[in-house]
């Protein structure tokens, strides 16, 4: 199985096809919109590359869920996820690292999310789900 | 002018692949700015030749229910210019179709010697929203696109009825 560095590599080598960076320009904490510029329509590109450079099947919604906050009005109140959204968050996204996120929750914040680092902590995930 | 930028299809395999012409010819008119004395196809047009072969391969890969839409080009690389005088095979194979998009790489072939690759990703348009927006009506496999599709069920059709 591979390891953590060489999914790592892998999954960078793709942000630097599929978003036209450099690759010293990615960093684990990297985030995909606001550090390296990645549009919605990039999501799907990376969702795909990642699907072909690992032979995988990552389900719509799976990786990078649209909508979470949508399923109750109880998830969002003033701006901020509520404690029901932040479990809403952690069963959808067992993968995301939430720590940062729980201080300051508010829904402007979710797209920082998603960095490099969490593509290549769900690639671990699902590979070793393959291997069971 | 119409804008179709193929002249038709040579080899179309549902769901996989297909192979168009394009001859380059004098008559169009960005030939004659781009440049005068030196007629070189301008590189978007290659690149929309080869998004209108991949374009109608994704679409009835589906049977032209989804918006098929371009939304990037993540990678062009071009050899050499193709100048007038000369017949293009546009050669494009889906790398992935899913039900929100898919991608292509097309190559472009002159005398058999490639001198382009481009990387095409089409976006499906939202089901729900865009019919919200446009309505039922396809606007995407409509008008001169239909042509297109005419001409490429005529080359499905000749592949089937070929031996081997």
């Amino acid at each position: 199985m591979a390891s953590k560095e060489e999914i790592y590599a892998k999954v960078s080598a793709t942000l630097v096809e599929a978003l036209n960076v450099e690759e010293d320009e990615i960093k684990p904490t990297s985030t995909l919109q606001a550090d390296l510029g990645a549009e919605s329509i990039d999501f799907l590109d990376i969702v795909f590359r990642l699907e072909r450079e690992f032979g995988i099947k990552i389900p719509r919604n799976e990786l990078f869920p649209e909508a979470v906050f949508q399923g109750d009005p109880e998830f969002v109140q003033n701006g901020k996820v509520t404690s029901k959204g932040l479990a809403e968050l952690k069963e959808k996204m067992p993968f995301a690292d939430l720590s940062d996120f729980e201080k300051n929750p508010e829904v402007s914040n979710f797209s920082d999310l998603f960095t490099v680092d969490l593509i290549a902590r769900y690639i671990e995930g699902k590979l070793a789900a393959g291997k069971n | 002018m119409r804008w179709i930028w193929i002249d038709r299809f040579v080899e179309f395999q549902s769901g996989k692949s297909a192979k168009a012409l394009k001859n380059l010819s004098s008559a169009e008119d960005h030939f004659r700015d781009h440049f005068p004395g030196y007629p070189v196809m301008p590189a978007p047009l290659i690149i929309e030749g080869l998004a209108q072969t991949g374009g109608i391969l994704v679409g009835e890969a589906n049977q032209f229910q989804e918006k098929v839409v371009l939304a990037k080009i993540p990678k062009a690389r071009f050899d050499r210019e193709m100048i007038a005088g000369e017949q293009l095979l546009y050669d494009v194979e889906i790398l992935m179709l899913r039900p929100e998009g898919a991608s292509v790489l097309g190559k472009v072939f002159v005398d058999g010697v490639q001198t382009a690759e481009v990387e095409i990703f089409f976006a499906h348009l939202d089901q729900s929203r865009s019919k919200q927006i446009f309505g039922d009506h396809n606007f995407v496999f409509s008008g001169e696109l239909k042509h297109l599709l005419g001409l490429a069920k005529v080359a499905a059709q000749s592949g089937k009825d070929s031996p081997g």
